[in-house]
């Protein structure tokens, strides 16, 4: 395992895109602290040889038929865009 | 004095409806004037529509009129938690992110029950995006016990068993993760069932942790949830888990299947934490049993101590991925504040989403971050394989595993504000998710508070028929979730 279970709380919430507040970052950091302490556990735990799941019963190679068949109706599918115009998504400008 | 039609089962209703003693309109008014009376105290619903519920019903009644009727479902009003997807009505997964999201589609669940005559009634309240074990992490509002208003009614689907104990609904659907459907079930005094991993399509579910959701009937009985299962189970070309197998007439076989069943009961599930009263009412079911003549024996499921810890890594890792798609572009909660395209994502994921679902989000994430991955995340998954062996291990000596739902009964709105003592609430249910089994929890008793306890059962993979049939063989004697709460 890890030595140290911290977490760089702030390097972590860049990743996940999540913006936090000073007040956030403090809470969330000692309580993650406190459950990776626990987690820590697994740690003990003889996996030599044990294969991991990803599914408690994995289903594989799973197919249909490659049949055409109709999709969302444009205006059912934006219909909950923020923001919209000429059935296009409107977002904020990303080249200046 | 007789049970009035909101209190009744939905078998009974089912009976009273085909032999016309009643319509479906009568029926969805009394369900609709219950739950007006007494919404405003427990507040199970995130939102509902009378008037959509009232003109299904007609269409139920006429059909039946015209010899269409589409079996048991037939005109009984059924509520869906907010994560399954109902066309045209909102989808919040009670949350501001999706706070005024309307669903373009049905879920699979919900084509079933409509396919099945059902009157799809009202989107209750759950714990944001299903992360949670009291539905205190609803964005709207908690949602209180029916037994003892000032006590949760569990979690994370709290609106769905506290809307069936109130007689907000004659069943209603939840979904469980890590113990979602059983534990609320327990602390309403309600049946709460989790089938196994794929029986059920997750077509129109709010995605919490993939590997590990299914969705299940939450009943006064266990021969409602029978029924319920059967019209809701099958495979799905929609959902690539959806898996390949018969679904037998599960209520038929609640007949057929006659114990003695050989029951384990897994010394882990009997340690500290566990409340006194809990022991004692799950105790008594176990007595019941070896009345019947079924044999109890011990059995050990040695990874058990891991359970908790492996579920917090893999069900936050699915997290932290499926959550990713809330960024404020296509749909959901959009900031205004934000500067520039990126900083829309961090703005709109920060003002959308709740504590909890901020934590579980920065959690999966860091076990997934490089670095951790092979510590953290694929260890979790090696011990899932040794947590999925020992039931299995088990099941070659008994049918069924007996356990407590949950350790403690309900406990009040706002006494768990750790993160880790909420987690402990699902000790005995989450194990099931990983190992992918299906799980009923049973009303087996009050406490002398008078509030629910439940026990569970635990069966193989695709044994419903099995382990439905074990359940009712005590429900039918007892039937605690017939009791109907002071409100």
């Amino acid at each position: 395992m890890a030595d140290t279970p911290r977490i760089d709380i702030e390097h972590v919430a860049k990743l996940a895109r999540l913006a936090l507040t000073p007040e956030e970052k403090a809470v969330f950091g000692s309580q993650l602290a406190g459950i990776l302490q626990r987690v820590e556990a697994l740690g003990r735990v003889d996996v030599n040889g044990v294969e991991p799941s990803a599914h408690a019963a994995a289903v594989n190679n799973v197919w249909r038929e490659d049949a055409a068949r109709a999709g969302l109706p444009v205006a059912d599918a934006l219909r909950n865009a923020p923001a919209q115009r000429d059935h296009m998504v409107v977002v904020p400008k990303v080249v200046e | 004095m007789a049970v009035p039609l909101h209190f009744q089962s939905l078998a009974e209703l089912a009976e009273c409806l085909a032999k016309r003693e009643i319509s479906s309109v009568e029926l969805t008014r009394a369900v609709i004037a219950r739950t007006e009376a007494v919404e405003p105290s427990v507040r199970a619903f995130n939102s509902r529509d009378a008037a959509d519920a009232l003109a299904q019903a007609e269409a139920s009644d006429a059909r039946r009129a015209s010899g269409q009727s589409r079996g048991p479902l037939e005109g009984i009003p059924i509520g869906l938690k907010d994560v399954i997807a109902v066309k045209d009505q909102p989808l919040t997964a009670s949350s501001r992110m999706l706070a005024d999201f309307i669903s373009p589609y049905d879920g699979t669940v919900t084509t079933r029950l409509r396919g099945a005559g059902a009157v799809l009634w009202g989107r209750l309240n759950c714990d944001e995006f299903a992360m949670g074990s009291s539905t205190e992490n609803s964005a709207f509002h908690p949602t209180s016990n029916p037994w003892d208003l000032t006590r949760v009614p569990g979690g994370s689907s709290g609106g769905s068993s506290a809307a069936l104990a109130a007689g907000e609904a004659i069943a209603t659907l939840g979904s469980d993760t890590g113990g979602s459907i059983r534990q609320p079930a327990a602390l309403c005094g309600v049946v709460g069932l989790k089938p196994t991993y794929g029986l059920v399509s997750r077509f129109g579910l709010v995605a919490y942790a993939s590997s590990l959701d299914q969705i299940g009937p939450m009943t006064r009985t266990v021969e409602d949830a029978a029924i319920l299962l059967g019209a809701i189970a099958g495979h799905d070309e929609r959902d690539s888990t959806s898996l390949r197998t018969e679904i037998p007439d599960y209520r038929a076989e609640l007949a057929g299947r006659r114990g003695p069943w050989r029951i384990g009961i897994p010394r882990e599930y009997f340690g500290a934490g566990l409340d006194p009263e809990v022991a004692a009412a799950v105790e008594r079911a176990v007595e019941h049993y070896r009345g019947l003549g079924c044999e109890v024996r011990p059995v050990s499921l040695p990874h058990t101590e891991h359970c908790l810890d492996t579920y917090y890594i893999i069900a936050t890792a699915e997290a932290s991925s499926n959550l990713a798609r809330y960024d404020g572009i296509r749909y959901g909660h959009r900031s205004t504040k934000a500067k520039d395209i990126v900083d829309l994502y961090f703005q709109s994921r920060a003002e959308g989403f709740g504590a909890e679902v901020k934590r579980r989000i920065i959690l999966g994430t860091y076990v997934l971050s490089s670095g951790y991955y092979d510590a953290f995340y694929l260890r979790a998954q090696k011990v899932r394989t040794l947590i999925r062996r020992d039931f299995l291990n088990a099941f070659r000596d008994v049918d069924v595993l007996l356990t407590p739902t949950s350790p403690i009964p309900a406990f009040k709105l706002g006494e768990k504000s750790d993160p880790l003592a909420m987690y402990l609430c699902d000790i005995y249910t989450i194990g099931v998710n990983l190992a992918g089994l299906p799980a009923i929890s049973v009303p087996c008793g009050f406490t002398g508070a008078g509030l629910p306890v439940g026990f569970q059962l635990i069966g193989r993979p695709l044994a419903e028929a099995d382990l439905l049939s074990a359940a009712n063989a005590y429900d039918q004697v007892h039937a605690w979730g017939r009791k109907t709460p002071r409100l």
